[in-house]
């Protein structure tokens, strides 16, 4: 997918327009060709046909439904779409009320109507097929075409899960058809295109898989050539009796439609069967046993539809059926079971046989085999049944039975590791994958339940191994309210910012209605609660939206003291929205055009960038990016911006910076006495451990210095250990003013002058004769030549050994290393400067004591 | 203290309590030990050990920077073997890894980590100081429990904390100080003298322990001591001073004298500057006086080396002009003339033998032996003659060497000792 953006095209119009409206000067048409320049191809699509968007990650477009197409005033081709969701665009949250396991192939029939629907034409990459399920039916097995093909069961409005109501089940199943007849009708229009780039394309891929060997080479020729010419036979059938409802028409849609991506995909195909086939570098019996295997396994899995295809042959199994169909014709030429000639036959016939032959065969061979894979077979067949593995049983029938690969990833999720290696090289190559999950599914799964559920490699996140021991439940009164009074624990409510999260509130929710984008700047000294509240907003936002009374939006948290480089946010940012990993230099190009150009299916963005003053590089650059966005037109971003200082933007940014931040500002004001004793009293409802004016003396205390609820909460906890310490065997446990008043000398005693009462003497001397010199100099320097002389003068008076001028030295360094005094690097020796780092008044009075 | 800590520590394994501590104290003063000491004890707790405390130990001497820290960290926490063969690009990758995988945890379900930082202060110097507010930021949020210890002899340590790095951190400061007095001093001596019981050879230990004793009584041991002790109260300076007393202990003289202790504590106390003065020849030992006569002369300012040479000459051309004067004695290498003359005659006679550049080479090793030092680094462009020096001697420690000085010339000894009064 990823070259087909590289390589260009062209979208023109298909046929003439349907209608035109005067008055809006649009004109419609009925499909749209676009052309690739580089292999020459063209793609018609018609309306009703499923296509893939241009989504957010290049890896992941958006699958779509074509409504409409017109071409606007400005000479614009728009489209009209249905949108179908997948798995990835449902928030994580409400993943779980699916209560399923969803393949990578399902889609949702969207129903969310905060999303814009009517796009660029442009956008379009190509069509593709989504079929109708009911909600019970196994999905088809299919190889073919995985990116090409997609099931829709349910549909998705934004906040639950619901069946397709009949009417767009049919609608949706008329559109496949139609769409079979409308190619075929087209053909004749373009029938020049059919067969030859197909050709050409299949070549290309066969040269191009030169690694191969030989063998598979013929294989693959043969396998080509018999598509073809079996492509040109249905052909002829069909225009004898035009039948259209067999799924003949569908295969002949496929294999002629002439689209680049068609050529392409089926050399995918090619490349995945040569890679299964090296992969299988054993026996050819082995190889041909595994091919039967999943063979079989492919029709037993899917017991339901049998019966339906050989017998019934409804209207509404077309589908399913011809992708089955599409499948065994897919593997008749390589399994070789069959000559060419059978596929002349009916359809049906075949497909009896087939099954016959698939049913036979690993019978005939299982005893060649180890007992063990067919026992494996009969175990996955019955659990087929089961609905919830269907997805990973789709899987493991192309990785085929194995069984020494089973017996070894039997082994390995054995072993309980949070976060095996194992698993990635499961996900990173699906096709040999997840043998073990479904190999014994019952078993497995009551051995360890927790494993039912594989984590997605993605988030392949390490873990801090468990502890052992539960952590212990707070026994006391004083040990519940010390855990309330950690800052982790996050009350329901924020008391004393009703104001500021009512005005934040307000600002995001207002955008977030106009769907339009916007800054705002937070400001305020630690610990004041800007985070908190931003937090708090959010949390609200998010309920409301899931209650439907706002659009939906996206929220991304980046903060400057976790980017080890300002440019790393757009890292982060991108990785947020869209999971992808790239450098930061790609990723603001990305972040640029993802917020610059208009996205149709996109959500509100609201960012949170904490610590802002971090981000600020030399060329600001980054600031200016984040800033800038907001004003584009189609950007939808929100910033809420969160800083320590009030006049940041003036300070540090540059004025276009700066007037892109705009002047919506906020700034959160320390919280005074009052607050902060409301908020322990609120933390500490219920639970009695704290006396009034214990409280109160914290936050007056706190108020008067910094207003940092931080340190509140901390003194609180200190107290409450100090208490217990205090009480260990009386009984009452209310922390008191004394408790309190010890916390908070313990945190905020200077430590100077206990460390000098508790120097040596000579240390205390040094100090002395720092003072004096410093007396007489008038200056607070001085050289440790100079100090020396004090001192030993001073060592004289009070009757002790002088010191030799080595130990000065190391004297001088100990104090210098607890930083009472500071010194100069110390190779200048005794013209060192030494300075005070405490006031006289401070060493006076800690050396008189004594 | 001991039991704040332990306390500490058990509450974050117990409970999953998120805590961040500093132990302050000056150096040697047991921060480690206490730290070590509360961990021992801590897994001696069959509760707590059974939570497996992990603890990464970082120091801010190894780990120079926060990049180094993480790898640390992650090493030590085991998380590579998770990662499997992942390398890790860059720091950024690194850190968000790191908090992802912090993040992870809760209280009730992670096993508690405890993170020991020595020497502090080394960490507050990285950049933007980004490991400790992200510490600080996990300990004071529910994520997995976590302590953070920091060590570091550094009373201003909070001062240096960045403003929202200092709001986070709990402010939990436990301070150690020596503040033992004389008599548990010598306790603490006696201790580290004495052999332990289990000892093998009993007899001896019990003579050993019975010297230590009658030691720690003895007066000159006792002086030794308590000058020891008003230097420093640093432990660690009195097991270097027994350990330098006890390595004179040999077969045939198999027990500690007071004698030892005092050779010990005279080694300990030496000036190593005046040490390497005595090594010096009696030209270099001229020019040293030559550099404190103009020290006192100029009081302090720099000097170079021209000046002390002409200080030299022009003691010379003075001597030559006084030589005039006085009763003159023709005697060329016994100067018996008064005080000044003789030093002038000595002048004389040294200046008649060394040359100008003999002179600068003796120069140029004092300021080997950095007993002399530039002012400024020594260009290309300045001459060596003209860089500005200062002496880094003082006048005490000259004239103490001098003292020492073995074939010390009298008169050399004489000029030294003379001031400037004559000139």
């Amino acid at each position: 997918m990823n070259t087909r953006q590289q390589s260009k095209l062209t979208y023109s119009w298909y046929g003439k327009p349907l209608s035109s409206d005067r008055k809006l000067r649009t004109s419609q048409y009925k499909g749209i060709l676009i052309t690739s320049e580089r292999s020459k191809t063209k793609t018609c699509i018609q309306l009703g046909d499923f296509i893939l968007v241009e989504g957010l990650n290049a890896d992941q477009p958006y699958v779509a439904q074509l409504m409409d197409l017109y071409e606007d005033g400005a000479q614009d081709k728009r489209a009209v779409v249905q949108w179908f969701c997948r798995l990835e665009e449902i928030p994580q949250n409400k993943r779980k009320l699916l209560k399923r396991e969803i393949s990578a192939q399902e889609v949702f029939y969207d129903q969310v109507l905060g999303y814009d629907t009517d796009i660029a034409a442009e956008t379009i990459i190509k069509s593709i097929m989504v079929l109708p399920l009911h909600l019970g039916e196994e999905l088809p097995i299919t190889t073919l075409n995985k990116e090409q093909t997609f099931y829709v069961r349910q549909s998705w409005d934004g906040k639950c899960f619901k069946i397709l109501s009949p009417d767009t089940f049919s609608k949706l199943k008329e559109a496949n058809k139609r769409r079979g007849v409308i190619t075929n009708s087209s053909k004749a229009f373009i029938p020049s295109d059919v067969l030859t780039p197909l050709k050409k394309e299949t070549k290309n891929v066969v040269q191009s898989a030169t690694k191969p060997k030989n063998i598979d080479m013929e294989i693959e020729s043969r396998h080509s050539t018999s598509k073809s010419s079996l492509a040109k036979e249905r052909h002829s059938q069909r225009v004898a009796n035009n039948d259209i409802k067999t799924p003949t028409a569908r295969k002949k849609l496929e294999l002629n439609s002439p689209t680049r991506s068609k050529g392409r995909l089926l050399g995918c195909e090619v490349l995945g069967l040569l890679d299964d086939d090296c992969d299988a570098v054993a026996p050819l019996e082995t190889s041909a046993t595994k091919r039967k295997v999943k063979f079989t396994s492919g029709i037993l899995g899917s017991p339901p539809k049998i019966p339906c295809s050989n017998k019934s042959k409804s209207a509404s199994e077309t589908a399913g059926e011809c992708q089955r169909f599409s499948d065994t014709l897919r593997l008749s030429p390589y399994t070789k079971v069959k000559d060419f000639s059978e596929k002349d036959k009916n359809l049906h016939e075949k497909d009896d046989i087939l099954s016959l032959a698939g049913d036979q065969k690993p019978r005939s061979q299982s005893p060649v085999l180890t007992p063990r894979s067919r026992r494996t077979c009969v175990q996955k067949t019955s659990a087929l049944i089961a609905e919830q593995i269907s997805m990973l049983d789709q899987e493991d029938f192309l990785s085929g039975s194995d069984s020494s690969y089973s017996a070894s990833s039997e082994e390995e999720e054995d072993d309980d590791l949070p976060c095996t290696p194992e698993k990635k090289t499961k996900s990173s190559t699906p096709k040999s994958s997840r043998k073990s999950t479904d190999h014994t599914p019952a078993k497995t799964l009551k051995k360890t339940p927790s494993q039912g559920t594989p984590r997605t490699p993605r988030n392949a996140t390490p873990e801090i191994p468990r502890r052992i021991q539960a952590a212990q439940e707070p026994a006391s009164v004083l040990e519940e309210a010390r855990l309330r009074l950690h800052v982790s624990a996050v009350p329901e409510s924020l008391p004393c910012r009703e104001e500021e999260f009512q005005d934040i509130y307000n600002f995001v929710e207002s955008k977030l209605i106009d769907g339009t984008g916007g800054c705002m700047y937070i400001s305020g000294v630690p610990g004041t609660g800007k985070t908190a509240t931003v937090h708090e907003v959010i949390r609200c936002l998010q309920q409301a939206a899931e209650n439907d009374e706002l659009p939906p939006f996206q929220f991304v948290e980046i903060n400057g003291m976790k980017l080890t480089d300002p440019h790393q946010a757009y890292v982060q940012i991108l990785e947020f929205l869209t999971g992808q990993k790239v450098t930061a230099a790609h990723a603001a190009v990305l972040l640029a055009k993802l917020f610059s150009t208009p996205g149709p299916k996109r959500n509100t963005t609201v960012l949170i960038v904490d610590e802002l003053d971090l981000l600020w590089t030399r060329k600001q650059n980054v600031m200016y990016n984040l800033f800038d966005w907001p004003t584009q037109k189609h950007s939808k971003l929100i910033i809420l911006a969160i800083a320590n200082t009030m006049d940041l933007p003036e300070r540090i940014m540059m004025n276009r910076v700066a007037s892109r931040l705009g002047l919506t500002r906020m700034s959160f004001q320390p919280y005074t006495y009052k607050q902060l004793q409301q908020i322990i009293s609120s933390r500490l409802k219920g639970v009695k451990a704290f006396e009034e004016d214990a409280v109160q003396l914290v936050s007056r205390k706190v108020a008067a210095l910094s207003g940092d609820a931080r340190r509140c909460l901390d003194i609180c906890r200190r107290a409450t250990e100090i208490c217990e310490l205090a009480t260990q065997k009386r009984t009452p446990e209310t922390v008191r003013m004394v408790h309190v008043t010890e916390a908070i000398d313990e945190m905020f005693s200077s430590p100077y002058v206990n460390a000098i009462r508790n120097a040596s003497l000579h240390e205390q001397l040094f100090l002395k004769a720092v003072l004096a010199e410093f007396r007489r100099a008038g200056v607070e320097e001085a050289t440790v030549q100079q100090i020396y002389h004090h001192h030993v003068a001073l060592s004289r008076m009070e009757g002790l050994q002088s010191p030799t001028v080595s130990e000065i030295m190391a004297i001088c360094s100990r104090l210098g290393a607890c930083r009472l005094l500071l010194l100069e690097a110390s190779n200048k020796y005794l013209h060192m400067r030494v300075r005070l780092n405490l006031s006289q008044d401070d060493v006076m009075y800690a050396l008189k004591e004594e | 203290q001991r039991r704040h800590l332990l306390e500490l520590l058990k509450r974050t394994t117990v409970h999953g309590e998120s805590n961040s501590a500093l132990i302050i104290g000056p150096r040697g003063s047991g921060k480690t030990a206490l730290l070590n000491h509360v961990l021992k004890d801590l897994r001696e707790m069959k509760q707590v050990s059974e939570n497996l405390l992990e603890n990464p130990f970082l120091s801010g001497l190894l780990q120079t920077n926060d990049k180094v820290a993480l790898k640390e960290i992650t090493r030590q926490l085991q998380l590579e073997n998770v990662v499997g063969d992942k390398v890790f690009g860059s720091f950024a990758e690194n850190l968000a890894f790191l908090l992802e995988a912090l993040k992870r945890g809760n209280r009730t379900s992670s096993c508690p980590i405890l993170f020991v930082l020595d020497e502090f202060d080394l960490f507050v110097h990285h950049k933007n100081q980004t490991l400790l507010y992200n510490l600080f930021d996990i300990s004071q949020s529910a994520q997995t429990p976590v302590t953070v210890i920091g060590l570091t002899c550094r009373q201003d340590i909070l001062e240096l904390l960045e403003k929202r790095v200092k709001s986070r951190f709990s402010h939990r400061q436990i301070y150690l100080m020596n503040s033992f007095d004389f008599k548990q001093y010598i306790k603490i001596f006696k201790k580290q003298l004495s052999l332990p019981a289990e000892f093998p050879d009993e007899s001896f230990a019990q003579k050993w322990n019975n010297n230590v004793q009658h030691l720690s009584e003895d007066k000159t041991v006792q002086d030794v001591l308590q000058n020891l002790f008003q230097h420093t109260k640093d432990l660690r300076s009195l097991h270097l001073l027994l350990m330098l007393a006890g390595s004179a202990v040999t077969v045939h003289h198999p027990l500690l004298t007071a004698a030892d202790l005092q050779e010990a504590s005279r080694q300990r106390s030496t000036d190593s500057k005046a040490n390497i003065v005595h090594g010096l020849s009696v030209l270099e030992i001229c020019l040293i006086i030559a550099m404190k006569h103009l020290n006192e002369v100029y009081d302090g300012e720099p000097f170079n080396f021209q000046m002390v040479y002409n200080g030299e000459s022009n003691a010379w051309a003075l001597q030559t002009f006084h030589l005039s004067l006085p009763s003159y004695c023709p005697c060329s290498f016994l100067p018996i003339a008064p005080e000044f003359q003789k030093f002038i005659q000595r002048k004389a006679h040294s200046m008649y033998n060394f040359e100008k550049p003999v002179v600068m080479k003796a120069f140029e090793h004092l300021l080997q032996l950095e007993l002399v030092k530039p002012l400024e680094r020594p260009s290309v462009r300045a001459q060596r003659e003209y860089l500005l020096m200062k002496l880094l001697l003082d006048s005490s420690q000259i004239m103490d060497a001098l003292q020492l000085y073995p074939n010390c010339p009298t008169d050399v000894k004489q000029w030294a000792a003379s001031s400037l009064s004559w000139l």
